[in-house]
């Protein structure tokens, strides 16, 4: 029912929002320490290499991001390309599904 | 008596939704509001021009149109205090369909209202005690701060989000809505937030605040409209929407 | 009516949503830089080796300003939505929480 989708798809974005102003606020407070003195891959990858933690903080950061970055994206194409319905909500779903495919490859990247 | 050799032009959308501005060069006369100066131009010079007014004394909210492009009140409105480099544009309330000239079909914005579900609705059993609401009730003083509300249109035509999605219920008839969540009278609560988290319900306002702005009656619908979404939030985490 | 309000909420959601739109639009490319990681240390070196140019920096912290400001303008949203506060309490808020995360931040940076 459209009904309760708009409301829900409402919710997940501020909810997600919510999740992502604390996991931006530790991601650049890390970035900022981590990148002191310069920045280089065998570094990058020697810390996060096999560790858990980066695993499930930055699993879980990529999905919330992507949500509400497909949700945001989705209203402004609705309001400003007047752009509605299923041929939407597809595009949105691909690109979604990008975010989360693309997020999950680097993540797999920097662990493995 | 010297501004009166001091002349204006005035800018007066002609036509409906196809048509065009005509220039009208009047004297500026002090302390008369942009009402006076329509019904001077409509009487002196040009019988055919259309606008509404009712009241002429800021009571009503018939008067509501585009001041150089932001809706007021033209009976509220002195012509002193607009003017800027000697001209004035005066256009119909916008997002409403033009009936002629300044006049607009209000029947969208009402019809809306009507979506919300914008009207009392008493609880089933038949009352046989008066509801004690007293003055320092929470839920009355919620109510109190949105109730004032004449459905003058003039919010409806600020709201960028009216404008760019037509579901959009708008700030008048959600901040009505909101005035009866607060109601204890009133048993129709599910229903109504179910009317307002439809399509177009109150999770697209985006906070631009324009409603805000530009009441007359300084009413604050963005404020009702977070109480709604909460609301909404509420019930549909617990399973009643 | 006060000619200054309109302008202050307008503003404040435009900003909100362009920025969204850049950070969304961003992303894609955040992650595929990282997934580089994959192909091996060198390749991910190679890159951030072309990326030491001025212009890039400049980008970088151009990003990361619309991060920032996003964040913020996500705050007072979040503030005005649920906690019914009035305008004014939740622009200051904002800025309060952004102000405070800004001197964290500097003060890490040990710079300026």
């Amino acid at each position: 029912m459209t009904n309760r989708l708009e409301i829900k798809l409402w919710l997940a974005h501020r909810l997600t929002g919510m999740a992502l102003g604390l996991f931006v606020i530790i991601h650049l407070i890390t970035m900022i320490v981590v990148i002191q003195g310069g920045l280089s891959a065998a570094e990058i990858m020697e810390r996060t290499s096999s560790n858990i933690l980066v695993v499930i903080f930055y699993g879980l950061f990529v999905i919330a991001a992507a949500i509400h970055g497909s949700l945001g994206l989705r209203t402004v194409a609705q309001e400003v390309l007047s752009w509605r319905g299923s041929s939407l909500n597809f595009v949105i779903l691909v690109f979604f599904a990008l975010l989360c495919v693309l997020g999950m490859v680097a993540i797999k990247g920097l662990v493995l | 008596m010297s501004n009166q050799q001091e002349k204006i032009t005035v800018s007066i959308w002609r036509g409906k939704e196809e048509g065009d501005l005509e220039s009208f060069e009047v004297p500026l006369v002090d302390n008369q509001t942009i009402l006076d100066l329509l019904t001077s131009i409509q009487r002196d010079v040009d019988p055919s021009l259309s606008y509404r007014f009712a009241c002429r004394v800021g009571m009503c909210g018939s008067c509501a149109m585009r001041v150089n492009g932001k809706p007021r009140w033209t009976c509220r409105t002195l012509v002193s205090k607009v003017v800027s480099n000697g001209e004035l544009r005066l256009e119909p309330l916008a997002n409403l369909p033009v009936v002629k000239d300044l006049v607009v079909d209000m029947a969208p914005f009402f019809d809306k209202w009507q979506a919300g579900k914008g009207r009392f609705e008493a609880k089933d059993s038949a009352v046989m005690e008066f509801a004690p609401i007293k003055p320092d009730n929470k839920k009355r003083q919620l109510a109190d701060e949105a109730i004032e509300c004449i459905n003058c249109g003039v919010c409806y035509s600020a709201c960028d989000v009216v404008e760019s999605n037509p579901a959009f219920l708008g700030p008048a008839a959600l901040n009505r809505a909101w005035s009866l969540m607060n109601d204890e009278r009133d048993g129709s609560s599910i229903e109504r937030l179910k009317a307002v988290s439809g399509e177009g319900g109150c999770q697209s306002c985006h906070t631009n605040s324009q409603c805000v702005a530009r009441c007359p009656l300084q009413l604050n619908p963005t404020r009702s409209i977070a109480g709604l979404k909460k609301q909404v939030a509420v019930a549909m985490l617990k399973g009643e929407l | 009516m006060n000619q200054n309000r309109d302008k202050k909420e307008y503003w404040a959601s435009f900003v909100q949503r362009w920025s969204g739109v850049v950070l969304a639009l961003f992303l894609p490319v955040h992650f595929w830089v990282l997934s580089l990681a994959l192909q091996g240390g060198e390749v991910l070196d190679g890159f951030l080796h072309w990326t030491d140019v001025p212009l890039v920096k400049f980008a970088e912290a151009g990003l990361i300003s619309l991060l920032a400001v996003h964040l913020l303008g996500g705050f007072r949203i979040l503030i005005i939505e649920f906690f019914r506060w009035a305008e004014w309490q939740s622009n200051l808020i904002a800025v309060a929480i952004g102000g405070s995360f800004a001197c964290g931040l500097l003060f890490l940076l040990r710079a300026f």
